[in-house]
């Protein structure tokens, strides 16, 4: 057997696989935080429960109306968008004037209230979601086995990642959105309707949110709590990339997903906090993060 | 503020402080006098889980309403110091007293530790960084050995307190736990109303001020941090011998936003606000906890409800009521 630094190629390569996985779903959700940070200058703490919804509303679609996987992988953000803009527009926007903090604490509170909600209809424990009839199986690469559904998944929210690099780089809506960024009362007075952006971006991000939650769903249960124990590894994430850049948050992702994979490998024992332990190194030697503009 | 009617406003100022300060002492002495003789109508463990939960919220409160900082992650604190009292008095027979003071210090070193990476960056990253850290302390928890992992360190022994006063009796524990918390309220009392205390608040309105009156703020916020990290954990450390255990809910997250609630629905920046917010979210959850209705929806409900309509809290918009005002109370924002 192949071994590389005295592990068995086939674990080791088996790590960073889903180390990549893990990558991309911080990858998508950290550029979400970034996104929505960036405009609306609010901590989204409730994108951990969104992530859950967009599992969640999959499952349930499934359940309820037998709509497949492909569907509801395009639905489900739909409708956990739409939710986030009906929480934006009448709840969220009232506290733009205030403290930022206050934003971060009204989400939080949205978030145990949703998890709570989930976790009284549900229970706390996970329920499965089948891989799609297509996905199914894997690959033997030679190297590796290679299960369809995980090559799936990073090749598709590395497009999601890049489709929202370019929405926000490349086009107009997205210039405006950056230049609502820079100036809001500015691009107001020139005829752009800013809070219809606002809430359409916290839509967004929260749509971002519940595709990587339908993503995830055949990889990991569907469980209430599946939420909020990947936010606060975002959080971590988001202060090493430092939230000024939109590709500066992805590729934190991906690199951070790789670093704890790699740890699983090496060091089992610290693979829950390695992340933190980055985070902590990065505070030390650029305080500012990665990529941070704004300290 | 013009010249001209800047020294009658101080007066009135005067005055009215004059008359806050008299209230105040009644209020408190009044206060005092009800915890003293509640055993008498409520169940002890439940008051002295009160107690330790409002301290632990006054602590919090020194960081947050008195220093600008939001921390997310003061369970730490509170289930660390837990954790280390629990241990040095069940493993080494340490008496209760000095358990409660070795949680004191753990608590206060985690805090210098915390406080060092976490007052690097501001506002929402300081919150972020807070909890992620905090994370890494509860699965630290987790995996290592002296906290015996999911079962927590169970029947710890309360021991004799100064070794002669019995802690297994119910009504001693209690005034135990009551003199903890008025040393605890003194001291935090003493600490914002020191010079110290008001360097903190002037870094809380305008950190570029203070740096510019040459102030060296990052040293100021770490105190500031130490502090009310050793003051949550001399309420967590009396929480562990109250309940004879330790376990992981103490050092989770849900800790640091329940702390965070306690404070908000009290009133941010008041020195009792805190004592009441504990008080109402430990009645509901007592309340709520023979119920199968999970308490998580009911305080992220009040929590948007105090974030959107109530931010002064209870005790807030009691000082900026009418009878507040006429009492001579003033609450800023």
């Amino acid at each position: 057997m192949t071994m590389i630094f005295g592990i068995p190629l086939q674990a080791f390569l088996g790590q960073l696989l889903i180390g990549l996985i893990n990558g991309s779903f911080y990858a998508l959700l950290s550029l979400g935080l970034a996104v929505i940070f960036g405009l609306l200058r609010v901590i989204n703490f409730a994108h951990g429960v969104q992530y859950m919804l967009g599992a969640f509303a999959a499952m349930l679609m499934l359940q309820y109306f037998g709509i497949n996987y492909w569907f509801a992988l395009i639905l489900s953000p739909l409708v956990v968008g739409l939710f986030g803009a009906v929480i934006e527009r009448f709840l969220l926007s009232r506290l733009y004037k205030l403290d930022h903090l206050y934003g971060l604490l009204f989400t939080f509170g949205l978030a145990l209230t949703l998890e709570g909600t989930f976790r009284y209809l549900y229970g706390a424990s996970g329920q499965p979601y089948a891989v799609p009839a297509q996905l199914a199986g894997g690959t033997n690469l030679g190297f590796m086995f290679l299960p369809i559904y995980r090559g799936w998944v990073v090749v598709v929210s590395l497009l999601a990642c890049i489709g929202t690099w370019l929405l926000i780089e490349k086009t107009k809506l997205g210039s405006y959105l950056r230049a609502a960024t820079e100036n809001p009362v500015l691009v107001q007075a020139f005829g752009v309707n800013v809070p219809v952006l606002l809430t359409f971006t916290y839509a967004l991000g929260a749509g971002l949110a519940a595709f990587a939650g339908v993503l995830a769903a055949p990889v990991y249960q569907v469980s209430p709590l599946m939420g909020s124990n990947i936010i606060i590894v975002v959080f971590a994430v988001v202060v090493v990339g430092g939230m000024g850049s939109i590709m500066g948050a992805i590729l934190t992702g991906y690199m951070l997903g790789i670093a704890e994979g790699l740890t699983k490998v090496f060091y089992p024992e610290a693979s829950n906090i390695v992340i933190f332990v980055i985070m902590a190194i990065v505070l030390l030697l650029r305080p500012a993060g990665l990529f941070g503009r704004d300290a | 503020m013009s010249d001209m009617t800047h020294s009658s406003t101080t007066t009135v100022r005067a005055e009215r402080s004059a008359t806050a300060s008299k209230t105040y002492a009644a209020f408190l002495i009044l206060g005092l006098v009800l915890l003293i003789v509640a055993p008498a109508f409520f169940y002890p463990i439940f008051l002295m889980k009160l107690l330790c939960f409002a301290l632990f919220a006054c602590a919090f409160n020194l960081l947050l309403g008195y220093t600008g900082l939001l921390s997310f992650g003061h369970a730490t604190f509170f289930g660390g110091a837990a954790y280390f009292s629990a241990h040095v008095v069940k493993e080494w027979g340490f008496p209760p007293e000095l358990g409660v003071l070795t949680g004191v210090a753990g608590a206060a070193v985690l805090g210098l530790i915390m406080g060092f990476f976490a007052i690097r960056r501001q506002g929402i990253y300081f919150a972020m960084i807070t909890l992620a850290l905090s994370q890494m302390f509860f699965f630290f928890c987790l995996q290592a050995e002296f906290t015996k992992g999911e079962d927590g360190i169970q029947s710890v022994p309360r021991g004799h307190l100064f070794g002669f006063i019995d802690l297994n009796s119910s009504t001693n524990m209690y005034y135990f736990v009551l003199a903890v918390f008025v040393i605890g309220l003194v001291i935090i009392w003493r600490f914002i109303n020191s010079p110290f205390g008001m360097i903190l608040r002037s870094i809380r309105e305008n950190e570029q001020r203070a740096i510019s009156l040459g102030y060296s703020v990052a040293r100021y916020k770490l105190g500031a941090f130490v502090m009310s990290a050793a003051l949550a954990g001399l309420a967590g450390g009396t929480k562990a011998l109250v309940f004879q255990f330790a376990t992981l809910t103490d050092v989770a997250w849900q800790m640091s936003g329940e702390v965070i609630l306690m404070t908000l629905l009290g009133g941010i920046g008041t020195l009792i606000g805190p004592i009441f917010g504990a008080g109402l979210v430990v009645t509901l959850q007592n309340y709520l906890a023979t119920s199968q209705f999970p308490v998580t929806i009911i305080t992220g409900i009040v929590f948007m409800v105090c974030v959107l309509v109530f931010r002064r809290g209870i005790i807030g918009e009691f000082y900026a009521s009418r009878l507040g005002r006429k009492l001579g109370f003033e609450h800023r924002r």
